[in-house]
């Protein structure tokens, strides 16, 4: 028997996220939606306090693992169960005044951010095959319900049901791949499984391999399993999406990399193959596809397809630098990400909201403060120096090179070329093309927002320290080599 | 690879069995039944009358909220009789486990009542 049962301290940050979730919805039940605002205020403090409560504890040594070893507690875990906390509770705060126009007062939407985020906090800990599923499941359910939560909007409700369907059949392959691995491995711990997949690697298990990763590659949107996601990122209300495009992406990804250094590294060479077909395929879609976007949503979603290909880079080289690379791209990602979507909340024209993006067209004249960060954004999202976008594709393709990966690196070069074509389009419009009419004035939060982000993204080769240590330590808890 | 298909050679010939005996079901009709079609045979049949109107009707939202609710409380017992039969074996840890779970279940049921979900008017 363990010596305590319930590791009550370590468990603390997930617990207040649980009890947040089902507390607020309590409330919310009781009040109705008088409660509306109060919740969702209750539900940023939860998601702040409990992202605080992870960054002090990195003075923890080592991993621990609790529940026979089902849920892990390291710095890597530690590292992107911080970032999803930052992306729920900075996409709850943009959603407050995008709610209040729709008029839509209702006190689930940040319940279900919170159990999204406390599925993601499980996913990003996983020791084992079962919880990663129930981690999974527990994010996805609820954002399905997000995605289609302005239900009198028939996009946001196609959307929804889109995201459920190819949701379900992504869950499907998922639990296929891993139901083969626990019978050709005989366990659903990831070191067992490392013991089991040692040396030579038997056709059941590759094939398990594969359809693990297909499902998880469906969750961080990476071709070729991304064909939901233009769809309902552009379809889902705006706020949603930049949910959607931050924080569910952190925790899968956390999941991809922990399950395939920690449960395969004796079948590398297998799932190196994947992931490097995946990575090239959606650095290609990314780019080419949007090309032809005019909306500014789905454009994102190409872009966000595009990041994933090369955050998968770093993953490719499968080392400690590689590792590395990949969470410092997720952690510049999320930052330049909500920091667009911010953006696209503030383009609001006659008290409705506009998505298309040649209705930027010469912002730099009619509000040059918004124009200016934006403009940094895209630079950053392109991979122009000195900004951080630049220093994400550094390390990812620094650390390809290392593992001779040179082929991946110069098509992936090569391809943030041709992505760099539209970021710099959005630039044009705004900085050379006749102005429209001025937006309306923005709320206080996507403003805020979209400057915290763009002075991260800008700054950051400045004091790169921190986050590229911590990513480094977080990379250290995976592959001590 | 040989093992494996020797391995499961018994598995693999029942379900090419039921393959088979699917798609000559399905098949056997076309090349077996006595075919005459005429429009009283080929329109759909209910009693006897006319159909009123298309099967695809809609139905009222509050079945399937009956029908969710009952798949949830239904699981919730069939989770509960494995724990009460190994009640003495699963200890203190198990005991706080299940109540964990029903505290969960019953807030969701709260919310559900509260939210009106079960009035029938």
């Amino acid at each position: 028997m363990m010596p305590t049962f319930f590791p009550l301290a370590s468990l603390a940050p997930e617990l207040l996220i649980a009890l947040a979730a089902l507390g607020l919805l309590l409330l919310g039940a009781w009040r109705g939606e008088r409660a509306a605002w109060i919740v969702a205020e209750a539900a940023i403090a939860a998601l702040g306090i409990a992202a605080v409560m992870l960054v002090m504890r990195k003075g923890g040594v080592g991993a621990r693992t609790f529940f026979h070893g089902a849920f892990v507690d390291d710095a890597f875990a530690r590292f992107m169960q911080a970032l999803s906390l930052v992306g729920g509770a900075v996409s709850l705060l943009l959603s407050f005044d995008w709610m209040r126009r729709r008029g839509i007062g209702a006190f689930e939407y940040p319940v279900l951010v919170l159990l999204a985020t406390l599925g993601m906090m499980v996913l990003a800990a996983a020791g084992d095959l079962i919880a990663l599923y129930v981690g999974l499941e527990l994010m996805s359910l609820a954002l399905y319900v997000a995605a289609a939560f302005d239900r009198d909007d028939g996009r946001a409700t196609e959307a929804g049901l889109k995201y459920f369907m190819l949701g379900a059949l992504s869950s499907g392959m998922l639990l296929y791949g891993a139901s083969l691995i626990y019978g050709f491995a005989g366990s659903t711990a990831f070191d067992d499984i490392a013991r089991a997949a040692q040396g030579h690697v038997s056709l059941g298990l590759a094939f398990g391999v594969a359809f693990l990763l297909a499902g998880l590659a469906f969750k961080i949107s990476a071709a070729p399993f991304h064909m939901w996601t233009p769809d309902v990122y552009e379809g889902a209300p705006t706020p949603v999406t930049a949910f959607f495009a931050s924080a569910p992406k952190m925790a899968a990804m956390a999941a991809l990399v922990r399950v395939t250094t920690t449960a395969f590294p004796g079948a590398a060479a297998d799932w190196r193959q994947i992931v490097v077909f995946v990575s090239i395929l959606s650095m290609a879609i990314g780019g080419f596809g949007a090309l032809g976007q005019r909306n500014f949503k789905r454009l994102m979603a190409y872009s966000s397809i595009g990041h994933m290909g090369f955050a998968l880079v770093g993953l490719a080289a499968g080392s400690q630098a590689g590792v590395q690379g990949v969470l410092v791209y997720m952690a510049i990602y999320l930052a330049m990400t909500l920091g667009t979507f911010a953006a696209i909340l503030l383009m609001r024209r006659g008290g409705a909201y506009v998505e298309s993006i040649d209705d930027l067209a010469g912002l730099s004249k009619t509000d040059p403060a918004t124009a200016t960060f934006l403009t940094l954004l895209m630079f950053s999202l392109a991979g122009v120096p000195p900004l951080a976008g630049f220093f994400a594709k550094y390390y990812v393709f620094t650390a390809a090179i290392q593992a001779g990966l040179f082929s991946l690196a110069t098509v992936g070069v090569l391809l943030s070329v041709v992505s760099a074509v539209y970021y710099l389009r959005i630039v044009k419009l705004m900085w050379f093309d006749e102005p429209k009419a001025a937006f309306d004035a923005g709320a206080r939060a996507p403003r805020w927002t979209l400057a915290l982000a763009t002075a991260v993204v800008g700054l950051f080769f400045l004091l790169p320290a921190p986050l590229v240590d911590a990513a480094l330590a977080a990379a250290r808890a995976l592959l001590p080599a | 690879m040989p093992s494996l298909v020797s391995d499961y050679l018994p598995l693999l010939i029942f379900v090419a069995l039921a393959g088979v005996i699917a798609v000559v079901l399905l098949a056997a009709p076309f090349a077996l039944a006595f075919k005459n079609p005429d429009p009283e045979k080929l329109s759909a049949y209910e009693c006897g009358f006319n159909p009123f109107d298309d099967a695809r009707m809609k139905f009222d939202v509050r079945f399937y909220l009956v029908s969710l609710l009952f798949i949830v409380f239904d699981l919730e017992v069939a989770f509960l009789f494995p724990w009460a039969v190994s009640f003495h074996r699963v200890g203190l840890a198990g005991f706080w486990s299940m109540m964990a779970f029903l505290g969960v279940l019953t807030i969701g049921f709260v919310y559900e009542w509260r939210k009106g979900a079960l009035e029938w008017d």
